[in-house]
């Protein structure tokens, strides 16, 4: 018996986001692979370079936004349902949700391909920040409005059942799966406030030309109070998946079951008001704020360090449980030869790499080195394009098996898979991040300029695009890889009650060592939403003082 | 609750470490001189012709009894004016104070290879200082992007030796 057996209703909702997921996931993924071959002029045959931006608006919006989105719905779908031993309360409810965020996801879809038909006059070639003036067709903005709704409703979902549960449980703490989900919930609720406020005040009634005019700068400000909580928001499940599942996966047990709920706790408190961080070069925020910012920023380190120690004592633990011996012997113990373990300890090294360039990002003045050059995608394509994406899809190969009821096939393949990402993502980004320090863009083309040279300080321009682009490809096949083996164990893997080891253990230190107050969901809720206040209100409230559409620009077509 | 002996020390390594890079961005601050972009004027984008932005390009100022230079750049989709069509001509270890936004869209500013690296927003107006140390050349890259030619917007700064210096191309 696994979860398809026991919870039949929430595997179909849990799979359908999983399908979602993945088709975005393809076509994102090769629009990327595009990228990397157009931008370092190793082939431009595919498209124009004035196309370049609509392609480039789908690989963000289809994986930074739907990939990520539909597939943390339908982990959590199982996590909820699986921790609190429930189905889902109502089926048209979850199909709601599900449907909504669907038909927004293709809306939005539509108006971006239609950046590629010639002659069209839909279409969205504004980036997945979509920074007015430039203005994209007003059925991209609602086709995002609708996902984040159908988001919100996802999360009510799973609080409803929390609730139900809790009539039957009056005494019992809240399990860690489920706790874990609920505070990801919170924290996007605290966030969206900006997106929504954003999309629906402000771009949709001008998109539709009621107003005219707009300031460019509110809307920025407000796309970046959600736009690094967003990055938690894809961060928070893969941590889920790393503290819940990965010490089961290398053979032993969570080390801390406080700790965990600490770290979730802090990133519920700090991952809103730290949004000006992205707007360090921006003229009209003051200093200070960007200073409080910045302190934040560097104190959100802290449950990422944290983090860093409980995955890696919960997995020295596992090694010593299969016999692992010394210091650091016990690493050759781990099993790696399972895909998901290698794809999740793979992503938790890379993310460690991108913490350290992240320091950098967050030094506010050190940061003005890198604004904006390729270092920052090369930057998040380690957190979450491999730490996020990667353990994602290392997970699949455990959760999948679970949710279909049929064992994984090509288990080979599968393992080549993680590795191959590796090896890719290492060349392409550490190239990236070289290439920004010489102060080349990112979003751009082609960034070959006619009247200067760009002076990397390591290597040459040349062979940091050539690992640019083979990268860029070795990503691509790694990715084929993937979906290979999960649509071949999807529809043609041996039946089985039990395809996988689905059971997790107890943590080391126990639930019974936590305090209480911890699970005072709305405590820490509250306290979120007055920190927030404190840090947006004041420079909010600022901006908007001349006028909410002042200084007022014109749109333009993008 | 009971946290291990070593996760406690980590934890404090971690504020450690967290207290560190804050020190480093206030040294850069205060002894580097190292500072950033803040809040300065607000300016209607489309009226920029009633405002120094009317006539971008390089001026020549006194303050404290020094030369110093002031220079005004309109970003627009896609080049930087002054800088794409003809450069941007300062002198060598001299203040020059830049002053840039937009009559358009978003851009960037960015003196390729340095710190000198800004938004232009407008409605916004962008102020920097600082000193050329050496007579070269530097590259202008829009790092933001503006539009569908965005790959294309590009400029130069052409920092010249202090006795070199042609104040037949400043504007009044």
């Amino acid at each position: 018996m696994t979860f398809l057996h026991h919870y039949p209703k929430a595997a179909k909702v849990a799979k359908a986001n999983f399908i979602v997921a993945f088709i975005a996931l393809a076509i994102g993924g090769f629009f990327g692979f595009v990228q990397a071959l157009h931008r370092t002029d190793v082939f431009r045959g595919f498209f124009n370079s004035g196309e370049y931006y609509s392609i480039l608006t789908g690989h963000g919006v289809l994986l930074a936004l739907i990939f990520t989105t539909f597939f943390i719905a339908g982990l959590f779908v199982w996590g909820v349902a699986r921790s609190l031993d429930r189905e889902p309360e109502s089926m048209a409810f979850s199909w709601a949700w599900f449907w909504l965020m669907t038909i927004g996801l293709v809306m939005a879809a539509v108006t971006i391909i239609g950046g590629l038909v010639p002659g069209s006059s839909i279409r969205a070639a504004v980036l997945y920040t979509f920074y007015p003036p430039l203005q994209a067709h007003p059925a991209f903005y609602i086709g995002l409005a609708l996902v984040l709704v159908g988001s919100w409703m996802a999360g009510l979902d799973w609080f409803w059942s929390y609730k139900e549960w809790r009539k039957d449980n009056p005494n019992e703490r809240i399990p860690i799966l489920t706790f874990m989900a609920l505070f990801t919930m919170m924290m996007w609720y605290v966030c969206t406030i900006g997106l929504a406020l954003e999309v629906v005040g402000l771009l949709i009634p001008w998109s539709l030309g009621w107003v005219t005019e707009i300031e460019p700068l509110l809307p920025r400000t407000l796309f970046w109070f959600f736009g690094h909580a967003v990055v938690y928001f894809w961060l928070l499940p893969a941590y889920y998946v790393w503290y819940a599942i990965l010490p089961k996966l290398s053979g032993g047990r969570l080390f801390s079951d406080s700790m965990t709920r600490i770290v979730f706790i802090i990133f519920l408190l700090l991952s809103t008001p730290v949004g000006y961080h992205h707007q360090y070069a921006d003229a009209g925020i003051s200093v200070g704020f960007k200073f409080y910012a910045m302190a934040t920023t560097m104190l959100l380190l802290l449950p990422s360090l944290m983090t860093l120690f409980t995955v890696v004592a919960s997995m020295e633990h596992g090694a010593r449980q299969r016999g692992g011996k010394g210091y650091l012997k016990w690493i050759g113990k781990l099993p790696w030869d399972s895909p998901a373990f290698v794809g999740c300890a793979l992503a938790g090294i890379m993310f460690a790499a991108g913490g350290f360039s992240g320091m950098i990002n967050a030094g506010m003045n050190i940061n003005l080195l890198i604004h904006n050059t390729i270092w920052v995608p090369g930057h998040f394509h380690l957190t979450v394009g491999t730490a996020v994406a990667l353990t994602f899809m290392a997970i699949s190969y455990w959760l999948i098996p679970q949710l279909t009821g049929r064992e994984l096939k090509f288990k080979k393949l599968a393992l080549v898979q993680p590795y191959a990402w590796f090896l890719g993502m290492t060349l392409m980004s550490n190239a990236m991040h070289r290439a920004g320090l010489a102060g080349v863009p990112r979003r751009t083309a082609e960034p070959q300029y006619s009247g200067f040279e760009f002076e990397p300080i390591f290597g040459t321009m040349a062979e940091m695009d050539w690992q640019i682009a083979i990268g860029g490809t070795i990503l691509t096949i790694s990715l084929t890889l993937f979906l290979w083996v999960i649509t071949a164990s999807w529809l043609g893997g041996a039946k089985s009650d039990k395809p996988v080891d689905d059971y997790i253990p107890e943590p080391l230190s126990g639930v019974e060592h936590t305090p209480a107050v911890l699970d005072n969901m709305k405590l820490w809720f509250a306290l979120a939403l007055i920190i927030v206040l404190l840090a947006y209100s004041f420079p909010l409230w600022e901006m908007v003082q001349d006028g909410i559409f002042e200084p007022g620009a014109l749109p333009r077509p993008s | 609750m009971h946290i291990h002996k070593f996760e406690q020390f980590w934890i404090k390594l971690s504020f450690g470490l967290i207290a560190f890079f804050i020190a480093t961005v206030v040294y850069g601050f205060v002894s580097m001189d190292l500072k950033v972009i803040g809040d300065y004027q607000t300016i209607d984008p489309q009226g920029l012709d009633a405002t120094p932005f009317g006539t971008p390009g390089v001026r020549e100022v006194t303050r404290n009894g020094a030369t110093e230079y002031e220079v005004y750049v309109q970003t627009l989709q896609f080049a930087f004016v002054p800088g794409t069509s003809s450069p941007i001509t300062v002198p060598a270890n001299t203040r020059v104070t830049f002053y840039i936004t937009s009559p358009d869209v978003l851009h960037g500013f960015d003196v390729a290879g340095t710190n000198l690296n800004t938004m232009s927003i407008p409605g916004q107006v962008a102020k920097f200082t600082t000193i050329f140390p050496e007579a070269r050349e530097y590259g202008i890259v829009c790092n933001e992007y503006c539009g569908p030619a965005h790959h294309i917007m590009e400029g130069i700064i052409k920092v010249v030796p202090k006795s070199e210096f042609d104040k037949s191309t400043l504007v009044e």
